[in-house]
């Protein structure tokens, strides 16, 4: 027995209504003051009442043939019990469930508007529904499952990821991919490990890989528009392959496509073409159903090729090649994360091939520009290991070619874009790795030529991530019509921000006299905004306070807060009273930023007024409540 | 044509009675309990002693059989028990006050549901309850391993009749207490009604919980080794521990088997049920699982179909095939009932043609097995919107009906002939009735179309049957009525009610005008299509009963229940004769193997059981599905089972693997103990996944290409 099995049970062991909700449907039908007790005993046969019900209704939903428990199926149970259905549960939009509070008491509830009958016999008819209608396909023909669009795409990425990791485990058909035959007679005794001593494993037989006449014109029609000349249609194609579900079977053709493609047009210096074809790898990365660990053995060769090739255009001095190999070393660096595992050691292996060709004195500039890209791509940990400490040796040998006598000046720009990309990839690195103070003479007895130059982009970087960490700060706050939905724009901007505020759940209203809803003057309010935001930098808590006084002059300015605050149930929490920092007795407007700091560089920073660190801990906790009392309202979603 | 239908309700009639005597344990919970019902139970109690509850029991007699005009009877029962004269006055003008047949039914039922209720009130002190309980699983904890595991069993019962107890005497913390202190400790697949008693907490919710009564009515049967039983019995009078003994001794029903004490996988084979495993001599009676001889038709050498596909030399083909087909027929298999054992309706000649037509596709079958899996065709419903309920094809695969959420009923034609109505009466008589193609020419050209919609249910369609012949279709709904459809008009012939409630499930006879259905009542009846009121009820199940299967030879019915068990009933005689417990959630779907001896079951546990109908024996655990399984069928050799379900999913099975690994000898069949390979994913021949389509039915054409069919849901 699990323990989670126990845990559950204990909860639905008592589960039962809360007395308020008696006291509150007593309310709404008329019934004033109901006794404690009474309230007890009701709730308790409410409850009893509802589970059987709901297990009653889970019924039909079974016989239905459903997931999804319908109000249908609730009708249909309080039938069997000899009770009146309830009626006109139908609603074509999605009714929101509100909560609200106030004097103390706290309700959940729905709006229900007064329907004009007239108006529903007015309005036009919707329109009819498409009929029933019956569709036959193949699902499998003898055993095999074919690859047609009725069909769900014949491998899911993590049973390609299996098939590639595992290909010993025994693959049934409809699992496995069209054209791989149960390989039975070929099958040896091999014990599978996992027991199954009896069955004989099944080996697959090498297969080709047949495609349908679909996919034959599919695969003519991509490859054609990938390496074409019209830009609108190899972006469309790019797109096919990036999103396409069911590439699974070309995959082969694809890599075998590219490795071919790279190996003839790097003989023949077509930089355009490569480009396309490391493009085309992009997309297959990025295509969320295919596992690609199977065509590494074809790829890897292609990209490292397009990385480090001594000559990639036919005019080395004027066309960017260095553009390529930059974008080649992303996509190396991406696999690499992607794929390299303990057995397969890929990036070691890929570590170990750059350096050993950029140790090599004879290797050429443009070579030596991609190892250090595809390093430098690796991370910063690889940065810092193997780049910085050779920064020294780096810089006499660029230093040579730029003051030396002239030789080619094909060496020249290739030392230029060396130096340059070291510094770039290097400062960040460095600027995290020391401590402020940054003295051009120690960096030029601890990098040699390149340090003074090192000493510049670093500290450009330091100052740059500290004007990211101001930008990060500056959180607007718009808030729409008609349920106040506040939506922070620069959250939304950002992709990588981990949560967007969303109200109204996050929003607290904070009033200074206690009051409810249906006050005619709506009292202060204070707006308490978080985010948390993972700037480029440093990670900030943003806290914006936000008040605002019953007239709507003094609303700040990141904030648009229409007048509905009046006329709309508030969908926020009401809060009589307020944080033990803020004052409360003091309508006048706020506006606070307080940026955490997650690490000892960036410093705290206040805007209007300086807060004690008490406050912001406790809108922090405010935070979380709200945190919380988004919950019930998400979970009770009715059912549609 | 009229002395067979004749002979067949005779038959029928009479030994009805017999099936209510036999089954007369269960009847009392029937909710709309048939006049039958009530007189058993009584006669049952009768032979008590006069104590306050049997006086009630008493009453509850005398209620019935005046309500029945029995009059003599109520006076002679009268005077034997002593009882005055006005003591039935009160509660019959209570009876006659309540209207309606369904709250009839409800008042009749009271007094039984106090007398099942006050057996509780014995009791003991509360506080103990935890005390017996613990000190019992302490022991139990205790005792050898060979013996801890039979007797791991005692605990769900025990615990659920001493939370009863404490919840029927008003000890509503102490109840709570119990429930949360020992809730845990019970086998997961009790979850459920685990839920149920959870939210049960006040004496008044145990009026009217049906579950309940059935648990207390109803003895929860354990098999435990007698040596086992002896370590209890001995534990429990040392220790003086009464009320434990008492539950054992009263709710309890303990089949004691000599020889080895079962293991703990044994056990949780068998485990699950409602009311706990089948008593082994539940299992006993024989069951003719052979099938019926076929009609010797001869299969006419028509030469246009030869020509059509001499090329493959076929004529020569078909010569001993048809022999051996003969030859088989010839000899009575000795497990088969007697012909006319269930009276069935002589062949027409349009039956005969079909035979004909049967015979010629089943020479040009497919034969399947491990290395050579059959093509699965999946029908899509589109735009369904969540509604589709229940699905059929016909034998044929000529034809498919779906029924619906919104209660309608289509019926769509898969192949190019069109659905057409028969022309109206006006015009049938302008017909030449002498021609040969009169049955061409009574239909309405006019009114061709792929599909037919037919209304008249006023709830959600749940079961759906074409008949064997194709000219009817059945429907069983929400609304608690069969319908009766004919499929030459494509309007409703007849209104079967009976049941009251939702209806789960309908199927036709595989000979036809036999039908069976099943519903939330918990009670299967039998129909034939021309009378209205059913021939017999088979009741005996605890809760709903889900799912109606016909056996192959027409003398057995099979119903699957949410109390999770399988029975078998012989038509003849509406006895129960097979009780299979296993499954672990509501049964949802059941199909007889081609030769009848066996029986596959699909439950909501996702697992599917297969079971030998003549020994009476779990041959098998298929596991591998997610979901509840909602169809499953033997492939037309019975090689390959086919499941489908909610998970979106079709499997194929190797089931002629499973029937043959099973080890079993004269001991394991004698007294069912069997050990069950875990060996389904060997016997998982294939899994065909669907975008986003549960699989709600599926169909072995005759030619053994699969058919499965389910609504796309988006």
């Amino acid at each position: 027995m699990s323990a989670m099995a126990e845990e559950r049970r204990q909860k639905h062991c008592s589960v039962v209504l809360p007395t308020e909700s008696m006291k509150a449907m007593a309310e709404s039908v008329g019934v004033g003051q109901l006794q404690e007790d009474s309230c007890v005993a009701l709730s308790e046969e409410v409850s009893y009442r509802i589970k059987e019900i709901a297990q009653d209704a889970l019924k039909f939903m079974h016989h239905g043939k459903r997931r999804k428990l319908t109000t249908s199926d609730i009708d249909n149970a309080l039938k069997l019990k000899n009770v009146e259905p309830l009626y006109g549960f139908q609603s074509q939009e999605f009714i929101p469930f509100r909560f609200a509070s106030g004097g103390g008491r706290e309700l959940h509830f729905y709006e229900e508007k007064e329907v004009d009958l007239s108006d529903i016999i007015n309005t036009p008819l919707p329109r009819v529904p498409l009929d029933v209608s019956l569709k036959a396909h193949w699902l499998s023909i003898e055993g095999m499952q074919p690859a047609i669009p009725e069909n769900p795409p014949p491998a899911t990425k993590e049973q390609q990821k299996v098939e590639s990791t595992e290909p010993l485990k025994v693959v049934k058909p409809g699992q496995e991919e069209e054209g791989t035959i149960q390989g039975k007679g070929q099958g040896t005794t091999t014990p599978d490990g996992k027991g199954k001593e009896k069955g004989l494993i099944r080996l697959k037989p090498r297969s080709t890989h047949e495609l349908s006449v679909e996919q034959q014109l599919y695969y003519k029609e991509i490859t054609e528009a990938c390496v074409g000349s019209c830009e609108a249609k190899r972006a469309e194609a790019l797109q096919s392959i990036a999103t396409d579900p069911g590439l699974y079977q070309m995959l082969p053709r694809f890599s075998t496509f590219i490795s071919e493609g790279v190996r003839v047009n790097v003989v023949q210096n077509n930089l355009a073409l490569l480009i396309y074809l490391m493009r085309m790898v992009k997309a297959l990365m990025d295509n969320p159903t295919l596992y690609l660990e199977k065509y590494l053995h074809e790829l890897i060769p292609a990209v490292v090729t397009c990385i480090v090739s001594k000559q990639l255009c036919l005019r080395p001095d004027v066309d960017n090649h260095w553009a390529l190999r930059d974008f080649a070393a992303r996509l190396m660096a991406q696999s690499c994360k992607t794929f390299s595992t303990t057995t397969n050691n890929i990036q070691s292996r890929i570590t170990k091939t750059f350096t050993k060709s950029w140790l090599d004195d004879k290797t050429q500039w443009t070579t030596r520009y991609g190892c250090i890209a595809g390093l430098a791509e690796l991370g910063p940990d690889v940065i810092k290991t193997l780049i910085i400490p050779r920064l020294a040796i780096e810089g006499a040998r660029i230093k040579a070619v730029m003051e030396g006598p002239v030789i080619s000046n094909i060496d020249k720009i290739g030392a230029e874009h060396v130096q340059s990309l070291l510094l770039k990839h290097c400062a960040s690195v460095i600027a995290k790795l020391r401590s402020p103070p940054d003295n051009v003479e120690q960096y030029r007895t601890e990098y040699g030529y390149l340090g003074p130059m090192l000493c510049s982009h670093v500290m450009k970087a330091r100052t740059q991530a500290a004007l990211q960490a101001q930008q990060v700060n500056r959180t607007t706050l718009t808030i729409t019509q008609p349920r106040l939905r506040a939506t922070a724009a620069q959250a939304n901007r950002r992709p990588r921000t981990p949560s967007i505020i969303k109200v109204p759940s996050s929003l607290t209203l904070m009033s200074p006299r206690p009051g409810t809803p249906s006050q005619p003057s709506p009292p202060a309010t204070k707006y308490i905004v978080m985010a948390t935001s993972a700037g480029a930098a440093s990670t900030q808590q943003v806290i914006l306070v936000i008040t605002l006084s019953s007239s709507q002059s003094a609303s700040p300015v990141t904030s648009t807060v229409p007048s509905a605050t009046s006329t709309l149930q508030p969908l926020v929490k009401l809060e009589p009273g307020s944080g033990p920092g803020l004052t409360a007795s003091r309508p006048l407007q706020k506006y606070i930023v307080v940026s955490l700091p997650s690490s000892a560089s960036s410093s705290l920073e206040t805007k209007s007024s300086v807060l004690p660190t008490s406050i912001s801990s406790s809108s922090l906790d405010g935070g979380m409540k709200l945190e919380r009392s988004e919950s019930p309202g998400a979970s009770t979603q009715s059912p549609h | 044509d009229t002395s067979l239908a004749k002979q067949k309700t005779d038959i029928k009639t009479e030994p009805s009675t017999d099936g209510f005597g036999n089954n007369n344990a269960n009847d009392g919970r029937v909710l709309s309990a048939s006049p039958g019902s009530g007189s058993s139970t009584g006669s049952n109690k009768q032979t008590a002693a006069v104590t306050p509850e049997d006086q009630q029991t008493l009453l509850a007699v005398l209620q019935f059989l005046k309500k029945n005009k029995l009059i003599e009877s109520v006076e002679i029962l009268r005077r034997e028990a002593g009882l005055p004269e006005n003591s039935l006055d009160p509660k019959a003008t209570e009876s006659a006050g309540a209207g309606s047949g369904g709250a009839a039914a409800v008042a009749e039922d009271q007094p039984d549901v106090r007398v099942v209720l006050s057996a509780y009130s014995q009791q003991g002190d509360p506080t103990l309850y935890e005390v017996y309980y613990s000190d019992l699983k302490k022991f139990i904890e205790t005792v050898l391993d060979c013996h801890r595991a039979e007797l791991s069993q005692v605990f769900y019962p025990l615990f659920v009749h001493m939370y009863l107890e404490l919840v029927y005497n008003n000890h509503e913390s102490e109840a709570k207490a119990f429930f949360e202190k020992f809730s845990g400790d019970q086998e997961c697949y009790y979850e459920e009604d685990l839920r149920v008693l959870s939210g049960l907490t006040k004496k008044e919710h145990m009026r009217g919980n049906e579950t309940l009564l059935d648990f207390r009515t109803s003895k929860f049967v354990l098999r435990i080794s007698r040596d086992s039983y002896q370590l209890l019995k001995r534990h429990l009078q040392e220790r003086q521990n009464n009320q434990i003994w008492n539950i054992i001794q009263e709710h309890l029903y303990i089949d004691i088997f000599d020889g080895m004490p079962r293991s703990k996988s044994q056990i949780d084979a068998m485990s699950g049920s409602l009311a706990g495993e089948a008593k082994r001599e539940a299992n006993k009676t024989k069951v003719y699982y052979g099938l019926l001889k076929e009609p010797e038709i001869e299969l006419p050498l028509d030469d246009e179909d030869e020509e059509a596909e001499n090329e493959e030399g076929k004529p020569k083909k078909k010569k001993p095939k048809k022999d051996s087909m003969g030859s088989k027929s010839k000899k009575q298999d000795p497990n088969a009932p007697s012909q006319n054992r269930i009276p069935l309706p002589e062949l027409k000649d349009s039956d005969k043609l079909d035979k004909i037509m049967y015979m010629k596709e089943a020479t040009k079958r497919i034969r399947l097995g491990s290395d050579n899996l059959p093509s699965v065709c999946f029908y899509t419903f589109l735009n369904a919107y969540q509604g589709l309920t229940a699905v059929d094809f016909t034998d044929d695969s000529s034809l498919i009906a779906g029924g619906f959420a919104d209660s309608t009923v289509r019926v769509w034609s898969v192949t190019p002939k069109k659905l057409r109505k028969v022309k109206s009466a006006a015009d049938l008589n302008l017909i030449d009735k002498e021609s040969d193609d009169v049955l061409e020419r009574i239909m309405d050209e006019k009114t061709a179309s792929e599909s037919k919609i037919m209304y008249g249910h006023s709830g959600p369609v749940y079961g759906i049957s074409f008949s064997p012949d194709r000219n009817y279709l059945l429907s069983s709904s929400e609304d608690g009525t069969v319908r009766l459809w004919s499929l030459l008009t494509f309007t409703c012939l007849v209104a079967y009610k009976g049941h009251n409630y939702p209806v789960w499930d309908t199927q036709f006879s595989p000979y036809g005008y036999y039908f069976v259905s099943g519903g939330h009542d918990r009670v299967a009846r039998l129909w034939a299509t021309d009378h209205y009121q059913p021939l017999r009820i088979f009741s005996g199940h605890l809760a709903d009963i889900t799912c109606t299967r016909f056996h192959p030879n027409s003398n057995y019915v099979a119903t699957g229940s949410s109390d999770r068990t399988i029975r078998v009933w012989d038509v003849l005689s509406g006895n129960c004769v097979r009780i299979f417990t296993g499954h672990k959630g509501p049964i949802h779907s059941l199909a007889f193997s081609p030769n009848g001896k066996f029986l596959a079951s699909g439950a909501t546990d996702g697992r599917v059981l297969l079971w030998d109908i003549g020994h009476g024996l779990m041959m098998g655990e298929l596991k591998g599905h997610t979901d509840t399984i909602y169809s499953l069928r033997f492939s037309r050799d019975g090689e390959i089972l086919a499941s489908g379900s909610m998970d979106n999913t079709v499997r194929l099975w190797d089931v002629m693997k499973a029937f043959d690994d099973l080890e079993t000898d004269d001991f394991t069949a004698a007294t069912g103990h069997i050990h069950l390979q875990d060996n389904s994913q060997e016997l998982l021949l294939g899994t065909y996944t669907t975008k986003s389509t549960p699989v709600i039915h599926l169909h072995f054409t005759r030619r053994n290409l699969l058919l499965a069919a389910g609504a796309f849901n988006p």
